[in-house]
């Protein structure tokens, strides 16, 4: 940890990577939530974050975006500051973290994803619309765009929350937990839409809790407790042994034995 | 009641309590769904001290130095709001309560201790405001308003709260993405670069501003009412915010017309003498407004809770 620390700290951003986040730190209530962690996406891939629950993995994301104020710690896009870059990136949060009772329509959920397009004033036109109503196609929500927010399930709000990502149009998407109590149905949806994006060079982050769907669903793993366990290609990184680092003892052996 | 009585006696109260009113059932839509509504009722409690303190610091009773203390009062009860939230750790509402109550209850004793009793100057005027007493003695009929003169004559009450109603609707108009945007899902508008902290700052200003403009002349009722309960009763009547905000405006303006009316000749339909408080019957108006949605609005069912994990 050290060594990479000392290693990396004179260095520029890497100009490929999306995202390179370097000795971050985020505290709540003088507990670390994460701990001097340097990150290094690559682009055009698919990446799982993994580690076990309270390991900073939201966190981790949060503090990227600025969603929380790290410690310390910089965060670059493409070798850029990511303030920068925001317009390249899409954000899509775990689902509980809003509240659905909130008055609006489907949507107009998906139509927030353009809001770097609208501006504060700009008028919607029919080629706003137009793109957003393509976005609910693409997970299948177009049948219910007039409908309130709350009334979906919550397989239908994971995917209208991934509808407005797409609505933004971005190069990179970071996802906290977006498989989060889906239906089998939605899951199937979402991951054939990041696939989609994969094919088309964009680069997918998520925050992952099922182990058992990593090397299916994604091409690169980093594993979190607090500090970074390891980073890289599925195959190489996604181990017993570094798993055991990450979990510690929390992983069940039957969990152990389903990753064969 | 159409006729000179109408204009002269009337009008410009009814349309002052519109005009106040609207221009805190606005924010206070925003303020209702981030769970702040009472903030209001927080900034209408402070600007006792507020108006207190203007009358000590300048020994007169004007409008603008009070309006001028109140607003200080309230930027001062927000900051501490904020810092009891975040040093304390505790909620916001519990952190409101505890400083709304404190700073009223510091106003009363100072208006005990200080020699204001020579003035008019009392708790009652700034909880009930004063609306019936805002007449226009040179508006002679409806000829009136065209003509220059007689306009002068007008409260002053009357351009200051369209001109603050004016400035909340434009604020209202502009801000009305980002607004909407922080509002629903705060960490989605932060990863746009929105400064989500400036703009519920922002809100929380516009919505003193508000408060502070509306006390002066229809008392704190009405702006602890009108903060929440146009608000609530439109959120029951629809499931889109655009529409919400068109019904909270007609319910802040049939509760203001309503109200006055009632208040004026509503005793005497019912054989007594004597009229009621406007700004007493105006809030009530909206609470029954509110009561009539809870049992017949069509969106007042929280379905949104299924599903959702903690």
């Amino acid at each position: 940890m050290g060594l990479t620390l000392a290693r990396d700290a004179g260095r520029a951003p890497d100009a490929q990577s999306p995202l390179e986040i370097r000795g971050l730190t985020v505290t709540y209530a003088e507990k670390p939530a994460v701990f001097s962690v340097d990150a290094r996406f690559e682009p055009g891939v698919m990446t799982a974050i993994v580690g076990p629950n309270g390991a900073g993995k939201s966190t981790l994301l949060k503090a990227a975006l600025g969603i929380v104020r790290p410690v310390s710690g910089q965060v670059s896009a493409w070798g850029a500051p990511i303030d920068r870059m925001r317009g390249r990136i899409a954000y899509v949060p775990q689902r509980a973290s809003v509240d659905w009772d909130f008055p609006a329509r489907v949507i107009d959920v998906v139509l927030m994803g353009q809001y770097r397009q609208l501006g504060l004033l700009r008028r919607v036109r029919t080629r706003h619309m137009e793109a957003a109503f393509d976005c609910l196609r693409r997970v299948g929500m177009d049948g219910f765009a007039e409908r309130q927010i709350g009334q979906l399930s919550g397989g239908q709000q994971q995917r209208v929350f991934l509808a407005r990502a797409l609505a933004q149009g971005a190069d990179l998407y970071l996802l906290d937990e977006p498989f989060a109590g889906v239906d089998a149905a939605t899951e199937k949806a979402i991951i054939s839409v990041l696939k989609e994006l994969r094919q088309q060079g964009k680069t997918v982050v998520a925050v992952h809790h099922d182990l058992s769907t990593v090397p299916d669903y994604f091409d690169r793993v980093f594993l979190i407790n607090t500090t970074r366990i390891a980073e890289g290609p599925v195959d190489k990184v996604f181990t017993q042994s570094n798993l055991q680092e990450a979990y510690g003892g929390r992983l069940a052996t039957a969990q152990m034995n389903a990753l064969g | 009641m159409m006729g000179e009585e109408f204009v002269a006696l009337s009008l410009p109260p009814i349309l002052i309590g519109i005009f106040a009113a609207v221009a805190c059932a606005l924010p206070g839509n925003f303020l209702l769904l981030r769970r702040q509504a009472l903030i209001g009722d927080a900034i209408s409690h402070v600007v006792l001290p507020g108006i207190v303190g203007a009358f000590l610091v300048t020994g007169v009773v004007a409008a603008w130095p009070m309006m001028i203390g109140a607003g200080v009062a309230a930027l001062v009860a927000v900051g501490m709001i904020e810092a009891i939230r975040r040093l304390g750790g505790i909620e916001p509402g519990a952190a409101m309560g505890v400083v709304f109550t404190t700073l009223f209850a510091a106003g009363v004793l100072l208006l005990e201790q200080s020699d204001t009793s020579s003035v008019h100057l009392d708790v009652e005027h700034a909880l009930y405001g004063n609306l019936e007493s805002l007449i226009w003695l040179d508006g002679l009929g409806w000829g009136s308003l065209l003509d220059l003169a007689a306009l002068r004559g007008l409260p002053p009450e009357l351009p200051r709260m369209a001109i603050t109603l004016a400035l909340v609707t434009l604020l209202t108009w502009i801000f009305w993405r980002p607004l909407k945007l922080s509002t629903f899902d705060e960490g989605f508008a932060r990863s746009l670069g929105l400064p989500v902290g400036a703009i519920g700052l922002g809100l929380v200003i516009v919505a003193a501003i508000a408060a502070v403009a509306a006390f002066d002349a229809v008392g704190s009722i009405i702006v602890i009412a009108m903060f929440i309960c146009p608000p609530a009763a439109a959120r029951m009547m629809t499931n889109r915010l655009e529409t919400q905000i068109s019904w909270s405006v007609l319910f802040a303006t049939v509760s203001a017309v309503l109200g006055y009316v009632l208040a004026g000749y509503g005793p005497l339909w019912l054989g007594f003498d004597n009229a009621v408080s406007a700004a007493g019957m105006i809030a009530t108006v909206s609470g029954l407004i509110l009561a009539g949605a809870a049992v017949f609005g069509p969106c007042r069912s929280r379905v949104g809770a299924s599903g959702l994990a903690g």
